[in-house]
């Protein structure tokens, strides 16, 4: 709540111009035939996601050359809003000359950000992200459809909202993709949890056996387990796997220390001093604030406040991050 | 051309009634409560608003209409007072009202819920009405309020007030109404009718918007909503807004006035619209013609989804409305449409549009032809009646 949200605007406001032509004129939309899959010598797939009483439905259709499983033409009919129809659009034309396995891997932001006029503002407003999730559901679907999975597979998944029909592997797939962190946001992206509510947390209509509430707690520490695994397996020094910024404390503290190590202390050294470090915090600013204090000939020299501090500062900035501050104690 | 077919959400003031409110903005200015002639001078002009206001539903003058700053205000200040004055110290713990209220009447119950209230919501059947006798089998003695709308504002399908006023006056329940979708569209006669609270709004009639009513029979007594300076005879206080009660007033007389064209023309219009409407295959309306309101159809029109369906109509100079979950900043589908519920697509296939006195032949026949196009660019792009071959298992 604050000034911009206070007179409510109109959603239509928020689509980008892209949405708007598209909604308009959608350019893949349309229907393939087994007599269109004869004559460009391919394979007809069709594949759908969605239902009518959620508030929308998408049938894609695909023809794939079974030799090179490229998508040759893909086509799309939607029931749905504005964004839904262009969602599904884009998602065809990105389809269209890609492998089959090369458009598993596309995610609904990709659609999203395809959809948009400038890199960074959404093409869409928040609680209509769930558009472009439905198209990313969709080509699995089509795949799974390509690969002769059995289509019961799916019905298998486990369902957790049972008014939108999403199931748990969507939810949880979405909250990772997109970094989410509410509840809300999981129903503007999903629309699990936008209808009777059961599914948000127990006490609801209905008892759930998955509520979104666990669901995003398990996730999210799924997902930080994850990231702890993978700064752990990043090599101490010339680690580009993680940024600098988002290790541990820990972590932060070694790699600092190996940097000092390598390209500080033998000049220090050298000269008869020594430095070590005392603390790392984490500034609320994105800072990382570095404690350091002087040892032997160095805590008396008039430079080492001024010119070896701003060398040192600068080796590290260079090195690991430009968000490093020395501060001497 | 552009054309307004959304008149439930709001309508053009009446250039008649702006007429009367300019010289209250920078002539007569001055505060009604103040002593000199300053405050003084808009006094007719308020007396005035009130006759036609009490006469416009044909209020007693023992009976009270209270101006308050809109129908949420009115409908909050009934169903929080009540609270306040017969639950709250123990006598009765109870308030019964529909699944398809407003959201000023909705909300408003929801919230005395959180604070340990028992609220019935009586469920409503296909054409989107309460029965009568679920109402009967709801009170209890311990029942404080009965809140049902005279007229809903989606379906326009009009509830038995008579009868339920009715009811209530025989078990001794105090029964409120939000008229917000009556007053102006079909008679609302206070005489006819037993109910202890009525709320209304300008802006729905051809007035201005931010000014409505409470009224209140016989000097039933209600805890103010809003304490202060003693306006209103201590019922409500605020300094007056004197040009938009003079122009409610005036709002009130002339809708009271048209009823007859309301019924008359408003309706052959709508109907007019209707039928061309239903001449599509695969459309369907909620509730007969006779027991809506004049001006308003809810359609569902299959295959299309309702913001889509807004989408094109706006394309195309037109202004309507749909019940659909997606027009809504939140993704909850309408409830009037979940508690009709007969199928749940009709949740998010709803066009709703509502006509007015002002709306023209020439208008209504532009908007048939433009409905018609745009179902049928939209059911060209819909899943809903997509191709298939006969191998494909349908999943939508
Ligand atoms: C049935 C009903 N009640 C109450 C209201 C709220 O009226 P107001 O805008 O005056 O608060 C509306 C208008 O949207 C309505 O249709
Ligand atoms: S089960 Fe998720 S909203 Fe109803």
């Amino acid at each position: 709540m604050a000034k911009n949200s206070l007179i409510g605007g109109s959603i239509w406001e928020e689509y980008s111009q892209k949405v708007q032509d598209l909604m308009n004129h959608p350019q893949n939309m349309g229907e393939l035939t087994e007599e269109d899959a004869k004559n460009m010598g391919g394979k007809l797939i069709i594949a759908d996601f969605g239902a009518e009483s959620c508030g929308d439905a998408v049938r894609l259709y695909w023809i794939v050359d079974e030799a090179t499983e490229v998508i040759k033409a893909a086509k799309f009919k939607s029931f749905g809003c504005g964004t839904a129809i262009a969602s599904s659009d884009t998602m065809a034309e990105l389809c269209i000359g890609k492998t089959v396995s090369e458009a598993v891997k596309i995610t609904n932001i990709d659609v999203e950000k395809a959809m948009r006029d400038t890199p960074d503002v959404p093409a869409v407003p928040p609680q209509k992200m769930h558009c472009s999730v439905m198209a990313y559901d969709v080509i699995k679907a089509a795949a799974a459809s390509y690969k002769g999975v059995d289509a019961a597979s799916f019905e298998d998944d486990i369902i957790v909202c049972e008014c939108a029909r999403v199931s748990l592997g969507t939810i949880k797939e979405v909250i990772k993709i997109n970094n989410l962190k509410t509840v809300e946001e999981i129903t503007n992206y999903t629309k699990a949890g936008a209808f009777c509510k059961s599914c948000i947390k127990p006490g609801g209509h209905e008892a759930r056996e998955y509520y979104l509430v666990d669901i995003l707690r398990d996730t999210r520490a799924e997902m930080e387990h994850d990231h702890l695994l993978a700064i752990s397996n990043s090599k101490i020094e010339g680690s580009n796997t993680v940024n600098f910024d988002d290790l541990t404390i820990v972590k932060k503290f070694q790699q600092i220390e190996a940097v000092i190590d390598e390209n500080i202390r033998p000049m220090l050294v050298m000269d008869g001093g020594n430095l070590e470090i005392l603390d790392i915090k984490e500034g609320g600013d994105g800072m990382s604030d570095v404690y350091i204090r002087y040892l032997g000939a160095c805590s008396g020299c008039a430079s080492s406040s001024t010119g070896t501090l701003f060398a040192i500062e600068a080796v590290l900035q260079e090195k690991l991050s430009k968000n490093i501050r020395i501060l001497p104690v | 051309m552009r054309v307004y077919l959304d008149n439930n959400a709001t309508t053009i003031v009446d250039p008649k009634v702006f007429a009367e409110m300019v010289p209250y903005f920078c002539q007569m200015y001055g505060n009604p409560n103040s002593l000199h002639e300053f405050g003084s001078e808009s006094h007719p002009a308020l007396r005035k608003a009130m006759d036609q206001l009490y006469a416009g539903i044909n209020a007693s003058d023992e009976d009270d209409i209270v101006i308050t700053s809109c129908a949420t205000e009115s409908n909050n200040w009934v169903i929080k007072s009540i609270y306040h004055d017969y639950i709250l110290n123990g006598d009765k713990d109870h308030i019964i009202t529909s699944e398809v209220e407003h959201p000023a009447v909705g909300a408003s119950c929801k919230f005395l819920e959180s604070l340990g209230v028992k609220v019935t919501y009586l469920p409503v059947n296909t054409d989107g009405v309460i029965s009568v006798e679920d109402l009967k089998n709801a009170i209890t003695d311990t029942t404080a309020l009965v809140s049902i709308m005279w007229a809903n504002n989606e379906t326009g399908m009009i509830f038995p007030i008579e009868e339920i006023g009715a009811i209530c006056k025989e078990r001794g329940v105090l029964f409120h109404t939000d008229a917000v979708q009556a007053v102006g569209k079909i008679p609302v006669d206070v005489k006819k009718v037993n109910v202890d609270f009525l709320s209304f709004s300008a802006h729905k009639f051809h007035g201005p918007k931010g000014i409505g009513g409470l009224y209140i029979r016989n000097g039933q007594p209600l805890s103010p909503f809003f304490h202060g300076g003693e306006h209103m005879g201590g019922r409500r206080s605020g300094t007056l807004n004197v040009p938009s009660i003079v122009g409610m007033g005036k709002a009130m007389e002339l809708a009271v006035e048209a009823l007859d064209f309301e019924k008359n023309n408003v309706r052959r219009l709508r109907d007019k619209l209707e039928d061309a409407l239903l001449q599509i295959p695969e459309m369907m309306v909620v509730g007969t013609k006779e027991q809506r309101v004049p001006n308003t159809i809810l359609i569902s029109v299959k295959g299309i989804e309702g913001e889509a369906m807004l989408w094109d109509l706006n394309q195309n100079g037109i202004g309507a409305s749909t019940g659909s979950a997606c027009a809504s900043e939140a993704l909850e589908s309408n409830p009037v449409m979940e508690a009709i519920g007969a199928e749940a697509d009709l949740a998010h296939t709803a066009l709703r549009l509502s006509l007015s006195r002002f709306t023209t032949e020439a208008e209504i026949d532009f908007a048939i032809d433009v409905i018609q196009k745009a179902v049928v660019r939209l059911r060209a792009i819909s899943s809903t009646y997509a191709y298939a071959p006969e191998w494909h298992v349908s999943k939508l």
